[in-house]
């Protein structure tokens, strides 16, 4: 159990749409994370951010259970979405990894058409009742996503064609029709140039009316530019959590400070 | 404060402080020489306080430049942040310092020429509350010290006092001789600019506040300069409000 600082405005915050208590993680021997309790609020970006090997990942793969499918991996505490546990027993984990969906850091579409990437997963879960259905699925996801314009004339080439940063919205665009209610982010522009960069966190500042995401980043400047919430992780803890303007001006403890300053020895 | 993972972060922060003590330094004396002009009615030492003037603009350039540069070079955090944004700051509220000590030192000059006046006296008084609100408050900027701002902060309102009775007394001179008016005026404007070095003393101490804190300072600045109320010698008691 640590001893998370939690800055005096988030009594402001928004209603959670995750909450996290006690979370402790094992890989084997190795504890990664020590009692994380921490709540992502609805309808905001919340990131994520601390050295190498914190912890962050592993925190967010928390998330939607991706942490299952790697071997060793021991998982306790309590991560409730709508207060519902995702640990528990009963729940169906496809179900839940199209209720809090995933980009991942390197673009990963899949070797079809632009349009099967995003066709995939409506067609899997039988969102769309007809093709024509299907295809307003594909042209509203790829809207959203800023892909459309740029796409529109060339739907059946192959996803893997686009560039980087196109890839990485057409995986946006992937997750998002779906229609999930929460989007996990793993480093999503650290393989893109600024100008790619800039459109996803434009993205990902629009996406917020509808989903609420959470977004573990190296870039600090991406951090305080994208998010309302910043959580500062150290050695598998939780060290500070706060609106983000104050984690970035006037954090409360010394390791925050000294890790966003550049002063971490 | 551990150092920067890149040190050479840390050498242009150390740049950019010491110009601005270099800068404080400069007006610090500036407002001395002043004062010292005025009493020893010395034109000469007048005209070297007003040839500071340059140096000090150019320091205040070079702050400029190395804050830009910070700027846009180290994207700053959280107290980087707030010691570069301060130090802007106070590097202008310094320069304006310097140009009040130079036009004491014009008045003074002009002061030479003529009869000299009792209430000179007063004026190195009160000069020598604001040259020490000056030093303290680059001694709180060089330390981070906060407690030490503070304390600048409140003995301004003693800068304000001084001058309302000061105020009150060239008034009765003035009304005295009509002969006294010329002089008078020139001490009134002396004592203005002094008590408006007080001001951005107090402005540096509320920056130096926030940059230590992160938080502005939440009292209400003391306020005591009565005279934009006066209508008469007997205005200026400091009970009205």
């Amino acid at each position: 159990m640590t001893m998370t600082t939690e800055t005096a405005a988030l009594q402001n915050m928004p209603p959670s749409k995750l909450e996290i208590t006690e979370l402790d993680v094992h890989y084997g021997a190795t504890q990664a994370l020590f009692g994380v309790d921490m709540r992502v609020a609805e309808n905001s970006v919340s990131a994520l951010i601390g050295p190498s090997g914190c912890g962050k990942s592993t925190f967010l793969r928390c998330l939607n259970r991706m942490n299952d499918i790697i071997e060793g991996c021991l998982v306790d505490g309590n991560v409730l979405l709508d207060g519902e546990d995702i640990y528990a027993g009963e729940l169906d984990v496809v179900q839940l990894r199209a209720r809090v969906g995933m980009v991942f850091q390197k673009p990963n579409p899949f070797p079809k058409s632009i349009y099967d990437n995003v066709a995939y997963g409506p067609r899997i879960h039988g969102l769309a009742e007809s093709a024509g259905e299907l295809d307003e699925i594909v042209e509203s996801s790829l809207r959203r996503a800023g892909l459309f314009d740029e796409v529109s004339g060339r739907l059946k080439d192959s996803g893997t064609s686009l560039s980087g940063g196109q890839q990485q919205r057409l995986c946006i665009a992937r997750a998002i029709a779906i229609s999930p209610e929460v989007i996990l982010m793993d480093e999503p522009c650290s393989a893109l140039d600024p100008i790619a960069t800039a459109k996803v966190e434009e993205l990902i500042d629009e996406l917020k009316e509808d989903f609420t995401i959470a977004i573990v980043t190296h870039n600090m400047q991406q951090a305080a530019r994208v998010s309302q919430y910043t959580a500062f992780f150290h050695l598998g803890n939780l060290v500070e959590f706060g609106e983000t303007e104050q984690i970035f001006t006037n954090p409360e403890e010394k390791r925050t400070q000294d890790y966003i300053t550049g002063r971490f020895g | 404060m551990p150092e920067h993972t890149v040190k050479r972060y840390d050498e242009e922060l150390d740049q950019m402080t010491g110009t601005i003590l270099r800068m404080g330094g400069i007006v610090e004396q500036q407002l001395a020489r002043a004062i010292e002009a005025l009493v020893k009615r010395d034109p000469e030492l007048a005209a070297s306080v007003i040839a500071d003037d340059e140096p000090v603009d150019q320091l205040e350039h070079e702050v400029d430049q190395l804050v830009t540069r910070l700027l846009a070079l180290r994207q700053p955090m959280a107290v980087d942040l707030r010691l570069i944004t301060a130090s802007l700051k106070i590097s202008s509220d310094l320069e304006r310092i310097g140009d009040y000590a130079a036009n004491v030192a014009k008045r003074a000059s002009s002061l030479s020429q003529v009869e000299p006046m009792r209430p000179v006296a007063v004026i190195p008084r009160m000069s020598q509350i604001v040259q020490t609100m000056i030093k303290d408050v680059l001694d709180a900027y060089m330390a981070r010290d906060a407690e030490k701002a503070l304390a600048v902060w409140r003995r301004d309102e003693e800068v304000d006092e001084t001058y309302n009775s000061l105020f009150r007394e060239l008034l009765t001179y003035m009304m005295e001789d009509p002969r006294h008016i010329t002089p008078c005026t020139h001490l009134l404007f002396i004592a203005k600019n002094i008590e408006r070095m007080g001001d951005h003393a107090t402005n540096v101490a509320e920056t130096i506040s926030f940059l230590v804190t992160g938080t502005p300072l939440d009292e209400a600045r003391p306020k005591g300069d009565t005279t934009p109320f006066a209508t008469s010698p007997d205005d200026t008691g400091g009970s009205q409000d």
